[in-house]
């Protein structure tokens, strides 16, 4: 088959570089893909919102307790703003979060694991949103405008998460030996998911083709792994943090770090729905939308007797 | 009752109202109706907590006995705060939150735009930055008051239920005694007593155009300015207080 003409056009202007603009032609498939992974990216934000908003009403100082607030409302922020650009493609927040609580939507594995202690905290800054902002720097180069356009203001603000993650377990690691042990404790437990949030490794990844060819995905799910592995090890030995990996080493001829295997089978097991904490996740967001429903219903009633008198 | 003391002890009430207020409103995330109601509630309960700290911080210079701000957040007993009780109530449903933050920021708009012209310049700073935050929070909860009471039936009455449920603690936040007196001489504190019927006003005209009845109690529960509170304090503070109590060497 010889692509049409509206087709040629999409991907030359790809192929330039060029963004492609809610109004511009796409291939049914472009639009497919890019709802499922900017609805997935938002979700994410809002479901992250859970394990940190676990500690808001215990952190140990009144700064901290600003700082991880203010962090948890950008999170919201970048959720908002996510599901702005989606509805760009033609679909409705209601229908996303529809899509999200039966399932046929998903969110970064990640937050299916728990935050059990303070530093947690620190390492869900540090290592989560870390690992997040080596994806999300190379998709502000995403093909997509709106989609773009949300990474470079969400880049901005993952930088600060990043570093008041690592103030966190700096100054832990700079404490008593409960809060030393707290520390390598949480790093123990989110290094490994950490690496998972890149997802398979290539030469198992199933969306990556066209996602290529269409410049949604401008770097490997490997290629990224290894960018955040070799920039976290030397902060992690800096504060004097072990990485939980036996196999880990400099590698010179490559010039990064070889590290030991990932439990791919651990990494199904959470994606299918057996992580620790995925039934709790989904409970909660749901639990909280049908409540939230009758103050939405009084919203909208307000609004349309408003419209109405005018 | 010296000047120190009184300041000391009026700065905490001050403080301590903002960060249990703050606490409260922290409780809201992840938890809201709509995304945009969970970033308001949050940002609102940011702005108390920039409060607190602000006011805590002032008080421990007052007292001058190197207490900090965490000190005097993380530190104290349930019977050493002195925050108006309606600020450590349980958050409780999305039209008690709204109903609780009428008449607060009601309150509060009127209070910091007297101690905004206080003769105690920090004080006075912090006042007129707070009265900026406040004038929002007022208008944020005017217009839900305005949505709940006019939306639906259910909204009404859900409204309804929390406004008369809240009523019985707003007359707290007009209460004085000798810290106030010994204040006022000096220029420093705000007087209450004219507020009282200008909020009256205020928060009678906002129920009315929401279509929810003024309650017609006329008791009100009192407490807070000698320490004693509600049950809900002392959980709070076990939540709020435990790395601190668990690790008193910690620094974090």
């Amino acid at each position: 088959m010889f692509p049409t003409a509206t087709e040629t056009s999409f991907q030359e202007k790809v192929d330039q570089d060029l963004n492609i603009e809610p109004k511009d032609h796409m291939p049914e498939n472009y639009r497919l893909h890019l709802i499922r992974q900017i609805s997935q990216h938002a979700h994410s934000e809002v479901i992250g919102m859970q394990p940190e908003g676990n500690w808001i009403t215990r952190a140990p100082s009144l700064r901290a307790k600003q700082i991880l607030l203010a962090k948890i409302q950008d999170e919201g922020g970048h959720g908002l703003y996510l599901y702005s650009a989606a509805e760009t493609l033609g679909i409705s927040r209601e229908e996303m979060i529809e899509q999200l609580h039966s399932g046929k939507a998903k969110y970064s594995n990640i937050f299916n694991y728990p935050s059990l202690t303070w530093a947690d905290i620190g390492a869900i800054g540090w290592l989560v949103d870390g690992a997040a902002i080596v994806n999300q720097v190379s998709l502000q180069r995403t093909s997509y405008g709106p989609y773009a356009r949300a990474m470079v203001r969400i880049c901005k603000e993952e930088s600060f998460h990043q570093r008041q993650g690592y103030e966190i377990m700096a100054k832990m690691m700079k404490g008593i030996p409960a809060q030393r042990e707290m520390a390598q404790d949480a790093m123990n437990r989110w290094w490994w998911p950490a690496l998972m949030m890149f997802g398979p490794h290539d030469s198992d990844s199933p969306h990556s083709g066209n996602a290529f060819k269409w410049k949604i995905k401008r770097k490997s799910n490997d290629e990224l792994r290894q960018r955040f592995i070799d920039k976290t090890v030397p902060q992690a030995e800096l504060i004097g943090l072990a990485i939980p990996d036996k196999d880990l080493k400099w590698n010179e001829a490559k010039q990064g770090y070889d590290h030991g295997e990932i439990n791919w089978a651990e990494f199904k097991q959470v994606i299918s729905g057996n992580g620790p904490c995925n039934k709790q996740r989904m409970a909660h967001h749901v639990k909280y939308h049908e409540e939230g429903a009758w103050v939405r219903e009084a919203g909208a009633a307000y609004s349309k007797q408003i419209q109405e008198n005018k | 009752m010296n000047q120190q003391n009184a300041l000391y002890t009026y700065l905490l009430r001050l403080g301590d109202s903002a960060l249990i207020q703050s606490h409260r409103l922290s409780e809201w995330c992840s938890r809201g109706p709509i995304l945009e109601e969970d970033l308001a509630l949050t940002n609102i309960a940011l702005d108390n907590l920039g409060r607190a700290q602000a006011l805590l911080r002032y008080a421990g210079e007052v007292e001058g006995k190197k207490r900090t701000e965490d000190d005097l957040a993380y530190k104290r007993g349930e019977r050493q705060f002195y925050n108006n009780l309606i600020t450590e109530l349980p958050t409780g449903d999305f039209a008690y939150t709204i109903a609780k933050q009428l008449f607060i920021a009601a309150f509060e708009s009127l209070l910091f735009t007297e101690l905004s012209k206080s003769k105690d310049d920090t004080l006075a700073g912090i006042a007129a930055k707070t009265l900026k935050e406040v004038k929002y929070h007022l208008v944020h909860a005017r217009d839900w008051c305005y949505r709940l009471g006019r939306g639906t039936v259910i909204s009404n009455s859900k409204l309804q239920h929390a406004v008369d449920e809240l009523w019985m603690y707003t007359g707290e936040m007009f209460e004085m005694d000798e810290v106030d007196a010994t204040l006022l001489k000096e220029g420093i504190a705000a007087d209450l007593a004219p507020l009282k019927p200008k909020w009256m006003e205020h928060v009678t005209a906002i129920l009315k155009d929401a279509d929810i009845l003024l309650p017609a109690g006329e008791f009100m529960q009192t407490g807070s300015r000698a320490g004693i509170h509600t049950e809900h304090l002392g959980h709070i503070l076990t939540e709020m207080q435990y790395l601190q109590r668990a690790y008193p060497e910690a620094i974090w």
